[in-house]
């Protein structure tokens, strides 16, 4: 049987990372609907939900058994298939991300040497490019299937919106790629613990400045939240979504906020660098498990920032939101290209 | 049969039965979802070649951009309700006997080729495919075809800009 000659103890260690990290990006994406209220509730000087348990911290239960006691509707006129697909596909893209992610350094376990990244494929940054284009069809075919004029509009709102932050999100990178010559990300992250080097958002300011704006764009978080504008559209492209469904929709969002925050740490921030530490110094399953808690309080910072710029920033207008990605963004990232190209050269040659 | 084997057999027939589905399916949509799904199929084909670059490239490229415009341009033309001809049976028989000559003239030229003769396609070691091996051959040997193609990306790009404004 040479099919079934590989190591198996390696797939189950995959395994279990792969329903760890997934239900550990569920979670905080629960935990992140609750938090988005009780943040908005201190920007607005009011309480928050403070009603389901202690501080209100069972709130994101009663909202999820909610959605799924609500009735189940799928439109008489709707391609009933992909009107299914589309929160799937959505979901789906949202989690697939995280394969790429390092996690952490390597873990100690039982004698072996447990990498607490999924996948270190050497295109680690394109795999995610190329995820969160899929994930677009998500919100088309969602938007499309439900047959509606409103959720139509929404789609392609959304989709243009996407391609378009896309372009400018993926020039800001190159910029940061050059630095770094490498695609992998647990490559990126080691560059910048190693000693002697600083974080990425040192040498590369103004490419982050893009590469955070691009990602509200990405995960349609206000103010560029255009796909569901409700005094415009009604409700956007989830409109004739109902139950978990709709819950599908709208959890993936959180999710992707908490991927492009993780991915945003490993990029700018060091990943699972911990500031100020030698981490070579300490035993490694200490290091490992110090590394995820930074990574994480990294990312929280993120969401918080996500959450506070939602309650903060009214929408921008259609028109003024592709000006901003085409006329200012691309061009933008193309000086940073540049000059960033031009300061190697002129550093290698000296 | 190897696991590679396996995936690669796997892949083929996902990649005909889905390509047949696009050019069966009788709602545009549903041809370009398949659509999609080939290019997922030939995507797979690259990594087992180890040309992980180009998988990913032709997702992003293809898959992601491309086919998004081509959703954009059936969902607000709508074709469905506007009357789609019915091609009649003599006409599609004609067609099928064209197309099938077609392919006739292009598998002995495929299958006489100089580059392809006598070669064996090298699974899981090859390493042309990785990005840093891609991109010194792309800026050395092949640099001038390189940017002769970037150049017909810019005059397309300026056509389309230029025919979108006359309106």
């Amino acid at each position: 049987m040479t099919i079934l000659a590989f190591d198996w103890i390696l797939l189950l260690e995959k395994f279990i990372l792969i329903v760890v990290v997934i239900f550990g990006s569920l979670g905080i994406a629960l935990y992140s609907t609750f938090a988005e209220r009780k943040v908005a509730g201190i920007l607005q000087d009011r309480p928050g939900p403070n009603r389901a348990g202690p501080f209100g911290l069972f709130q994101p239960f009663a909202d999820g058994l909610k959605l799924i006691m609500k009735e189940e509707i799928i439109p008489t006129n709707s391609s009933k298939f992909l009107f299914v697909l589309g929160p799937i596909l959505a979901m789906t893209a949202a989690l697939m991300t995280s394969a790429v992610i390092p996690w952490g350094s390597k873990v100690h376990l039982f004698g072996r040497d447990i990498s607490l990244q999924i996948a270190d494929v050497n295109i680690g940054i394109l795999y995610i490019f190329g995820v969160v284009s899929m994930g677009v069809y998500g919100i088309m075919i969602g938007g499309w299937a439900s047959n509606n004029k409103f959720s139509l509009m929404a789609a392609l709102r959304g989709a243009s919106q996407a391609i378009s932050y896309e372009l400018a999100m993926g020039l800001s990178l190159i910029a940061l790629l050059m630095l770094t010559g490498s695609l992998s990300l647990k490559t990126i992250v080691e560059q910048q613990m190693a000693p002697g080097h600083w974080w990425n958002i040192v040498y590369q300011p103004v490419g982050f400045l893009i590469f955070i704006i691009c990602a509200f764009a990405e995960c349609n978080r206000t103010p560029f939240d255009l796909p569901e504008a409700e005094n415009e559209l009604n409700f956007g492209y989830h409109q004739e979504y109902s139950s978990m469904k709709l819950g599908f929709y709208l959890f993936s969002e959180y999710v992707n906020m908490f991927i492009s925050s993780v991915v945003m740490a490993c990029l700018f921030f060091g990943g699972y660098d911990i500031p100020f530490v030698n981490e070579a110094a300490l035993s490694p399953n200490t290091a490992a498990t110090l590394g995820v808690l930074a990574l994480l309080i990294k990312s929280f910072i993120f969401i918080f920032i996500f959450m506070w710029v939602r309650w903060t920033i009214p929408r921008f207008r259609y028109d003024q939101l592709m000006n901003l990605g085409w006329k200012t963004l691309v061009p933008l990232a193309l000086i940073n290209m540049l000059v960033t190209g031009a300061v190697i050269l002129w550093r290698m040659g000296a | 049969m190897n696991i590679t084997q396996i995936l690669f057999w796997i892949l083929s027939g996902a990649a005909v039965i889905s390509a047949i589905m696009v050019v069966v399916s009788r709602n545009p949509i549903h041809s370009i979802l398949w659509l999609i799904v080939v290019f997922f199929c030939i995507s797979g084909h690259y990594i087992l070649l180890n040309a992980q670059f180009l998988a990913i490239v032709n997702l992003i490229v293809y898959a992601g951009a491309i086919m998004v415009l081509f959703l954009f341009v059936i969902m607000l033309m709508n074709p469905n309700k506007t009357n789609a001809q019915q091609k009649s049976l003599w006409k599609k028989l004609v067609g099928v006997i064209a197309g099938g000559c077609f392919l006739l003239t292009w598998i002995p030229l495929i299958k006489q080729a100089p580059e392809i003769h006598n070669k064996v396609a090298l699974l899981k070691d090859g390493n042309i495919g990785l990005i840093g091996n891609l991109g010194k051959v792309l800026f050395s040997d092949y640099l001038v075809p390189f940017e002769i193609t970037s150049v017909l990306f810019l005059s397309a790009m300026v056509g389309a800009v230029v025919i979108g404004k006359k309106e």
